[in-house]
């Protein structure tokens, strides 16, 4: 049913143990270039522990992680600490574990829209400016594949559109398959390709308009959850049919 | 004050000091961005055991010091795979075990009563010069094993499965630095003691972490500061007639003290 050989990055009957313990139960997923699929669940469903797994950092007990040979991975971890003990300023930190010129770090800077900070330390950042800073980082890796967990963690609630945007932004620009966890239904219903519903199991996944009429979503956000998308991608698909996909994101957001 | 300098006991404890204070700087700023106190602490301690084992059964001391050291070390990566006791309580429980096993092993040698207060607090004033050749030459592996490793660890530093996603092989990495920490332990041995090197490792990479805006920056901070110490302490010991050890290490704590005058740069 699952079509693997045009993904950059698969996962099949995916299952982790720890302790006894069904981490991850039989989990299969595909990720595409240009492609945007988001993991949802409530906590402790193992969507940080599923990515882990997708970027070989967690062993599987059984099944397989199936990575295209020679991917370029740019990763945002769901938790950096804000201040390190290491003394970095940014440029240094976009460059830690690989070479780049000044004038590739001032692009990726840029289109993060932190081109400012170059040189500030980065115990001097915001919230919102560490993780465009690890997005810019990510970037300059010119990553086929961009794997962010809880990319708006630390960032206030007007920080967060803009941040999805951006993401949005990269996905045209760059044309790279976008794995991401979020919490944000929004989010997730405005932009997201596909969806899979997390609990230690795929719950239910599709596209986003399909994710939300179903039963498991429903059941896993609660009924208001379901209620509230419904009315967003109800507006979202009203828009839709007479303005231009680009002109709606921008007015939906303003 | 300074014709102590044309004594050359105190000439070759000089040369020592400065060699351990110049690798224990860059070191000890691991040890710190690592938050790894009380691991460099329990490698130090459960050198003592090596070296009884090498009293005991006749083979390098150094030997035996390096290779307790890398034991414990891989014993814990070993017991933290059990979940239920934390990694600082682990810490303990190898750090004072070994310890005591080392006071026991040494003591079985030299006596109960003997004299092994110069392994624990190090005795700098009695280095041949095969002891200065020694913790120059090994001081020196140290760095070159550190320049190696120097990049990998440092992304390691900031965020460990960062470093690994980027294909930083983690594991062989943090291997590598065990046995830096332990070699580094072993030429210490003599000169600042067991119980006291984590202090020269902690010490001025703590009071150059306020004054460095760049790793490499506090990494040389940190052993000028080293440096600094180590002259001033055994300036304190012939002056004052201090234990030279405690004396470095009382002069460690001091710049750093110092250093809390100056505004944190960042």
């Amino acid at each position: 049913m699952l079509k693997a050989h045009d993904a950059v990055l698969s996962a099949r009957e995916a299952t982790l143990e720890i302790g006894g313990r069904k981490i991850l139960d039989r989990i299969s997923m595909d990720v595409r270039p240009g492609e945007i699929v988001t993991v949802i669940g409530p906590n402790g469903a193992g969507k940080s522990t599923l990515v882990r797994c997708m970027l070989g950092l967690q062993p599987l007990t059984s099944g397989r992680i199936i990575r295209r040979p020679g991917l370029r991975v740019g990763y945002v971890p769901q938790r950096f600490p804000l201040t390190p003990n290491v003394p970095l300023d940014v440029r240094r930190l976009l460059t830690l574990t690989i070479k780049a010129k000044d004038a590739e770090i001032e692009e990726a800077l840029r289109e993060t829209g932190i081109a400012h900070l170059t040189s500030a330390s980065i115990t001097r950042l915001s919230g919102g400016e560490l993780q465009r800073a690890l997005l810019a980082r990510a970037l300059l890796r010119k990553p086929e594949l961009l794997v962010l967990d809880e990319p708006v963690q630390a960032v206030d609630f007007m920080g967060e559109a803009r941040m999805y945007e951006l993401i949005s932004e990269i996905r045209k620009r760059h044309g790279c398959g976008i794995l991401m966890v979020s919490h944000d239904l929004h989010m997730v219903m405005a932009e997201s390709d596909h969806v899979i519903c997390l609990n230690g199991h795929v719950c239910c996944e599709g596209a986003p308009t399909k994710v939300q009429q179903d039963p498991e979503f429903a059941r896993l956000f609660g009924p208001s959850a379901a209620r509230m998308i419904a009315a967003y991608t109800h507006h979202h698909d009203h828009d839709h049919e007479s303005h231009d996909h680009h002109h709606h994101h921008h007015d939906h957001r303003h | 004050m300074l014709d102590i300098l044309a004594e050359p006991f105190f000439r070759r404890a000089l040369l020592a000091g400065l060699a351990i204070a110049l690798v224990a700087g860059p070191v000890g700023c691991f040890i710190v961005w690592r938050r790894m106190a009380y691991f460099g602490e329990t490698l130090a301690h459960s050198g003592l055991f090596g070296v009884g084992l090498g009293l005991l059964l006749g083979f390098s001391l150094t030997l035996g010091a390096v290779a307790t050291a890398v034991a414990v070390a891989l014993l814990l990566m070993l017991l933290k795979r059990q979940r239920a006791l934390a990694t600082d309580t682990l810490l303990g429980i190898l750090s004072h075990t070994s310890l005591a096993l080392g006071l026991i092993t040494v003591g079985l040698v030299t006596g109960a009563a003997g004299d092994h207060m110069d392994l624990l607090f190090g005795d700098i004033l009695t280095v041949n010069t095969r002891d200065v050749w020694i913790v120059w030459a090994g001081g020196a592996a140290v760095l070159a094993v550190l320049a190696f490793l120097w990049r990998d660890l440092i992304a390691m530093s900031v965020h460990e499965e960062l470093a690994q996603a980027e294909g930083v092989r983690v594991q062989r990495v943090e291997l590598g630095f065990i046995l830096l920490i332990a070699l580094m332990t072993a030429i210490s041995m003599k000169i600042v003691g067991l119980l006291l090197i984590t202090a020269l490792l902690i010490i001025p990479a703590a009071a150059a972490r306020r004054v460095a805006r760049k790793p490499e920056t506090m990494a040389v901070t940190a052993g000028a500061i080293a440096a600094m110490a180590v002259v001033m302490g055994l300036m304190a010991s012939a002056t004052l007639n201090a234990t030279s050890g405690p004396a470095i290490v009382l002069s460690a704590g001091l710049l750093f003290v110092l250093t809390l005058a100056f505004p944190q740069t960042n």
